[in-house]
């Protein structure tokens, strides 16, 4: 790279107007190349999960979307829009074209459908593990497209570079990674970009791209709130800013018309698209600003003395009009139950209302509120450089910049509700630490080209800067200022990838003012490239050591440098899928849920959906109750296998006994006979001797803990780090059918129901409590 | 010459009916008989091995060029290969010259009864005598019993037979030797004289026995040994001719013996290794050829962590493990691929064609395969494929789409039930390719990128707006 440049600057100084167009030529070449690099290094980094483990899906929900894709990929659209899925949520099932978000399923089905009309057989799999990454190299580019139109290219391809490997989006897109997300955030920022670009063009095409786009994000992700509600806020701020213009008013119109229209074509949004309260802000904002733009219209055809009539009387009959739509619109929002909001966004604007109501959504770990150290792991010294960046996008203040500078505040706020909208902070972050970065280093390289000549007292370039200052054209300034943002922002990332150092190249132009010691501009850009180098390295770290886990496979370094697999997960998923019936039910958790569907191909009560509270309370009821009573239950509801993950023996800590607790909450959420505090002793979770004897009795401490004093004889539990207070007990309605190697997926089938002759009294008792408990669910569950 | 050729041909086959006819009348009128028969069956996996030597005579009065065969209907489907040999000189010099076997149909056979005939090399003149050694292997033969045992109980297997040889001639003496895995032997049936030695049955010597005469007896035994039944292996190998063979096989693996009862307990099962599931089984061997490169074992849901690879110059071994433990009914499906260099394989025949040198059978050992599918996948481009198996195979054609195929590669499908490793011999598919087909697709590629930069070109030059600047 280093020669094409220098070729670049030498034409420059001999030639006159002419090798500048030549060199911005150059320069958008070394951009292309730059940004074609960038691509290719943000989907690199995160193929460390394919090399570490192997191509595979990870986690849960990537495999529900999987599934689902495989689905499209078989039985085409028609069928996807239409499927009702009967193997989740049994008895109830759950219509999966209507529920998801399409866009993932949709873009890789098609990527899979393009790749086999050309006779290139990848499986469904491949398409999915790598639709990430691609994706992810997608989203630099659209922050570079930001970026630029934001601050020019040089801070685009700063952000680009950045946002490449940000941990924080590195976490939700390495190669298997199948989730919305991955797609969401290309779409999110691709939107703000054709929203900026229409801010500062005006130009409708853009407007209708802008819309296009909105659609896609629709698609994707429900974070697309997160936009119907951010635009109108910056139109909002610019309005009262005193910035509006015809500009803003096409860049936000048509998006609403056409993002609403497109937005409820998607049927998982449909009629919420204009009922629900996260919508109203922009339908709000619509009217304002159609409001401003008649009173401008109007400024502009009377007379100032008229106009000022006008007003007073617009707005006493406006401000009358206005309370009462509002009085209607709050009642109208009032009458619902969640206030017209759904229980995520309520969370988002109260962050204790899920842990007060939905225990469902709290106890998901996502949905916690993140600490410090996620911070500075997940976005690392871009903490620390977005103030720069908000400084930056100060001076000057733009319509562009103010947005920006509003889309970093809303989304920390984000972030520090729920970790998992740390997605959404990290392209602001990339953003506005790529303004920083760069601004930083314009103003430090220009210190330096300032200087250099006159200590290095080349007579040429001297001359040429005499003879050329005189002649600055007022035109030619943005231009040269252009290049020189861009050539620092090159020489950043370059360093920041090869740590070389690279002699500042004078230039011709140089702004006198705002000139730093050369000294401590030297000192200031290597410790710049120092950062850039440190981010580097803890991106690197973190795509190869924290975040590339698949979660399915689980790996321990033996002392001997050996590698040991823990492939306890789909030994248990293969077991199932080959040696039970098709139709049988599997009871396990609602986490594995989608992994049962996708990987055993049985049906399972409760998913990772999460949609019916009710239905997981039952099966958190069953794990919690003793033994006949979750035979009761388990058995009213066709049951035949109960799946439990256990990491007693190897230590494996996310296993169901320390999940367990949110099952009992969950369960007794819905059925008050299970108490928290029966669980607990003296308000401690234990499983050792002092615990409870409902806690020892339940289903879920028996089959976890069934035989597990026959491995070592004392039954030393190595994630509590205790020994377990009841070792030695049968089981009577359960029997144990597979357990995995390190046993860490224990299944249990369902004993058959006894013979009937043995007391009716018996039968009959049995039968009234599964009746009164299915009254109990029928009373609050809809379908039944 | 040719005429003299096909005249001979023709003479061939007169000479060929004619003593078929022959032979038909002659083993109907008893005019081969066997002085001595020893037959030693070998139950010791899951396969029988039978290895038959006769000692036949020809008491008629024309020469016979053939011996027939007979099996009673229970092994008849069972059957998976029978091979034969003439055996000629005495102990040390003994030299074997395999002979031809075919099905064939004998009309006073007993129903159901399924006769292979024997095709000597030399005619059996009157009064000579010949020794024959027949090997067949018959499968799913041994029946669990009982059907369903639980972790803990070892495996009892019934063997059914005949203790006298099915034979159309009569036999002057027979012997029979059952050979069973260990001491074990539950119960057999006495058919006089019978003898039980450590391991070994013996039944006879018997006397002077009529044709196809029968007296059906019983053994039950202990047989731990696993029972690895693959239901269905496809294997495929696809040619291409820049140096590669890639071979993908997808099994699905089953346990064929009795069927595990209740729970399985995986404290039973880690502690007490020795004596608890002994007759399950978690390890398989794969031979494969030597210089494979590039071996993957998978099922649908990822890759199957449990595999070890052994390679030398002369073979490579993979061991592999299901993602479970194996027990009675429990089934596994599972995928194993490998690359092996193409000019180990590949060879050019002397008129022209080229030809596939490959085994037919499946790799894992101790396997019987109910059902086998070799796919061999010719390059785009080849034509009049033709496959040469030393055993009846059916055969047929299909079309693959691969990697930017246009017309598709011709695909060879060759499907044979009841495959045991005996099966693993080489077969040979022929082929005639024009090596111009292997520039197509890089051809097609370059042209593309080609004209990507040449509307590239085209759009930077071509001035498409409306309104003249």
């Amino acid at each position: 790279m280093a020669s094409p440049e220098s070729a670049v600057n030498g034409p420059t100084m001999t030639a006159g107007a002419a090798s500048k167009s030549l060199r911005n030529a150059f320069g958008g070449v070394i951009a292309f190349i730059i940004l074609v690099l960038i691509g290719v290094l943000a989907f690199s980094i995160r193929l460390f999960s394919v090399i570490k483990y192997e191509s595979v899906i990870h986690e849960f929900d990537p495999y529900f979307n999987y599934r689902v894709t495989q689905f499209l990929s078989k039985n085409g659209i028609y069928d996807f829009w239409n499927w009702f899925d009967d193997r989740t949520w049994y008895p109830l099932g759950r219509v999966i074209g209507g529920t998801v978000y399409p866009g993932l399923t949709l873009t890789a089905g098609t990527i899979w459908k393009v790749v086999n009309s050309l006779n290139i057989p990848l499986s469904v799999e491949t398409v999915c593990v790598f639709t990430a990454p691609i994706f992810s190299a997608f989203a630099s580019w659209a922050a570079y497209l930001l970026t630029k139109e934001v601050k020019g290219p040089g801070a685009g391809l700063t952000a680009a570079a950045l946002l490449a490997m940000v941990p924080s989006y590195i976490s939700r897109s390495v190669a298997g990674s199948y989730d919305n997300e991955a797609v969401a955030i290309f779409a999110l920022v691709f939107t703000f970009y054709l929203y900026i670009k229409t801010l500062n063009t005006g130009s409708l095409f853009y407007a209708t791209l802008n819309a296009l786009a909105y659609f896609y994000m629709v698609c994707s992700w429900g974070g697309y709130t997160f936009i119907i509600n951010l635009i109108p806020m910056h139109v909002l701020l610019c309005i009262v800013t005193g910035r509006y213009s015809s500009r803003l008013y096409i860049a936000y119109a048509p998006l609403v018309v056409l993002g609403t229209l497109l937005a409820s074509l998607v049927p998982v949004v449909g009629f919420n698209a204009v009922l629900t309260s996260e919508h109203f802000a922009s339908f709000l904002v619509f009217i304002i600003i159609h409001v401003v733009a008649l009173a401008y219209y109007i400024k502009g055809i009377l007379s100032p003395k008229m106009f000022k009539v006008a007003v007073t009387l617009v707005v006493s009959v406006g401000l009358a009009v206005c309370c009462a739509v509002i009085a209607i619109l709050i009642a109208v929002v009032a009458s619902s139950p969640t206030k017209g909001w759904s229980g995520r966004s309520l969370t988002l604007l109260d962050p204790t209302y899920a842990s007060k109501y939905i225990p469902i959504i709290a106890s998901v770990s996502e949905h916690q509120p993140p600490t410090w150290p996620s911070y500075f792991m997940d976005i690392n010294v871009l903490a620390f450089l977005v103030p720069a960046g908000i400084i930056a996008c100060f001076m000057p203040l733009t319509d562009s910049s103010s947005f920006v500078i509003l889309y970093i505040v809303t989304s920390v706020y984000f972030s520090g509700v729920m970790v998992r909208l740390m997605l959404v902070l990290a392209p602001a972050a990339c953003i506005l630490s790529g303004i920083a970065l760069s601004e930083a280093f314009n103003v430090l390289t220009r210190s330096i080209k300032f200087q250099l000549p006159g200590i290095a007292g080349n007579p040429s370039i001297a001359s040429e800067e005499n003879g050329s200052s005189t002649v600055v054209a007022p035109n030619d300034i943005p231009k040269t200022e252009e290049a020189a943002k861009e050539k620092p922002a090159k020489k950043n990332r370059k360093k920041e990838k090869e740590n070389v150092e690279k002699k500042p190249t004078p230039s011709k132009t140089e702004k006198r003012l705002l000139v730093l010691p050369l000294e401590a501009s030297v000192i200031a850009v290597l410790l710049l490239v120092l950062l850039g180098a440190f981010y580097v390295v803890h991106c690197v770290w973190a795509a190869a050591e924290a975040y590339s886990a698949p979660s399915i496979v689980l790996t321990s370094h033996s002392n001997d440098g050996g590698l040991h697999v823990f492939d306890d997960f789909r030994e248990a998923y293969s077991w199932l899928s080959h040696n039970t019936d098709v139709d049988d039910k599997v009871a396990s958790w609602w986490d594995y849920g989608y992994q049962t569907t996708a990987m055993a191909n049985r049906t399972v009560l409760v998913d990772n959906n999460t949609w019916n509270n009710t239905h997981i309370a039952t099966v958190g009821t069953a794990m919690s109750s003793p033994e006949k009573q979750a035979w009761e239950i388990f058995h009213s509801l066709d049951v035949k296998y109960v799946l439990v993950v256990f990491g007693g023996v190897v230590g494996y800590p996310s296993d169901d006994i320390n999940k367990f607790l949110w099952m009992v909450r969950i369960g007794g959420g819905v059925f008050p006979h299970i108490k928290e505090p029966d669980y607990l002793r003296d308000g401690q979770y234990r499983i050792d001797a002092q615990a409870t004897p409902t806690m020892l009795n339940c289903l879920m401490y028996k089959l976890s803990y069934f035989r597990f004093v026959e491995t070592d004889g004392k039954g030393f539990d190595r994630v509590r780090r205790t020994e377990i207070g009841k070792k030695h007990f049968k089981l009577t309605h359960f029997e144990e059918v597979f357990t995995t190697h390190h046993w860490m997926v224990r299944i249990y089938k369902l004993k058959p129901q006894r013979n009937r002759i043995r007391g009716k009294t018996k039968k009959s008792k049995s039968s009234r409590s599964v009746s009164s408990k299915r009254d109990v669910r029928g009373k609050r569950n809809p379908w039944h | 010459m040719e005429a003299s050729l096909r005249a001979q041909r023709t003479a061939a086959l007169l000479i060929f009916a004619f003593l078929s006819l022959l032979a038909v009348s002659s083993s109907a009128a008893q005019e081969i008989q066997i002085l001595n028969a020893e037959r030693r069956i070998d139950l010791s996996s899951q396969i029988a091995i039978v290895f038959l030597t006769l000692k036949v005579e020809n008491t008629g009065k024309a020469a016979a060029s053939e011996v027939l065969l007979s099996f009673p209907p229970t092994e008849a489907d069972h059957l998976a290969e029978v091979k034969a040999q003439a055996a000629s000189g005495k102990k040390r010099k003994k030299t074997h010259v395999p002979l031809d076997v075919k099905p064939t149909d004998v009309p006073d056979a007993p129903k159901g009864a399924k006769c292979f005939r024997i095709a000597l090399l030399n005619p059996l003149s009157p009064g000579e005598t010949s020794t024959i050694e027949v090997l067949y292997m018959l499968t799913h033969s041994m029946e669990p019993f009982p059907a369903e045992i639980s972790q803990s109980e070892p495996q009892l297997v019934y063997y059914r037979d005949s203790a006298y040889i099915l034979s159309p001639y009569r036999i002057k003496q027979q012997t029979t030797f059952i050979k069973t895995p260990s001491t074990n032997v539950l119960s057999f049936s006495r058919v006089e004289p019978t003898n039980r030695a450590g391991m070994e049955l013996k039944y006879g010597p018997y006397e002077d026995r009529p044709a196809y005469s029968f007296s059906p007896v019983l053994v039950h035994f202990e047989n731990n040994n696993p029972f690895a039944v693959v239901e269905e292996l496809v294997r495929e190998v696809e040619i291409s001719h820049w140096g590669n063979l890639q071979i993908t096989e997808h099994y699905t693996l089953a346990h064929g013996g009795a069927k595990l009862k209740g729970v399985f307990s995986r404290v039973d099962y880690q502690s007490r290794p020795g004596a608890s599931g002994v007759s399950s089984f978690k390890n398989l061997l794969a031979r494969l050829p030597a210089r494979v490169h590039s071996v993957y074992y998978r099922d649908e849901i990822g890759n199957i962590s449990s595999s070890r690879l052994r390679t030398d110059s002369r073979k490579s071994e993979l061991e592999i493990e299901p993602r479970y433990p194996l027990f009675g009914g429990w089934k596994s499906t599972f995928v194993i691929g490998y690359g092996l260099p193409l000019e180990d394989f590949l060879f050019e025949s002397t008129d022209g064609k080229r030809y596939l040198n490959f085994t037919f059978g499946c790799p894992l050992s101790g396997t019987v395969v109910d059902k086998l599918t070799v796919k061999v996948v010719l390059p785009e481009g080849s034509k009049d494929p033709s496959a040469v198996v030393p055993f009846p195979v059916e055969q047929h054609m299909e079309t693959k789409y691969s990697y930017l195929d246009v017309v598709g590669r011709p695909v060879l499908v060759l499907e044979k039930k009841n495959v045991v490793p005996e099966h693993n011999t080489l077969f040979q598919v022929y082929y005639s390719f024009n090596p111009v087909f292997m520039l197509a697709e890089p051809l097609m590629l370059v042209s593309t990128v080609f004209f990507l930069f040449a509307a590239c070109v085209a759009y930077l030059h071509i001035d498409v707006s409306i309104r003249k600047r």
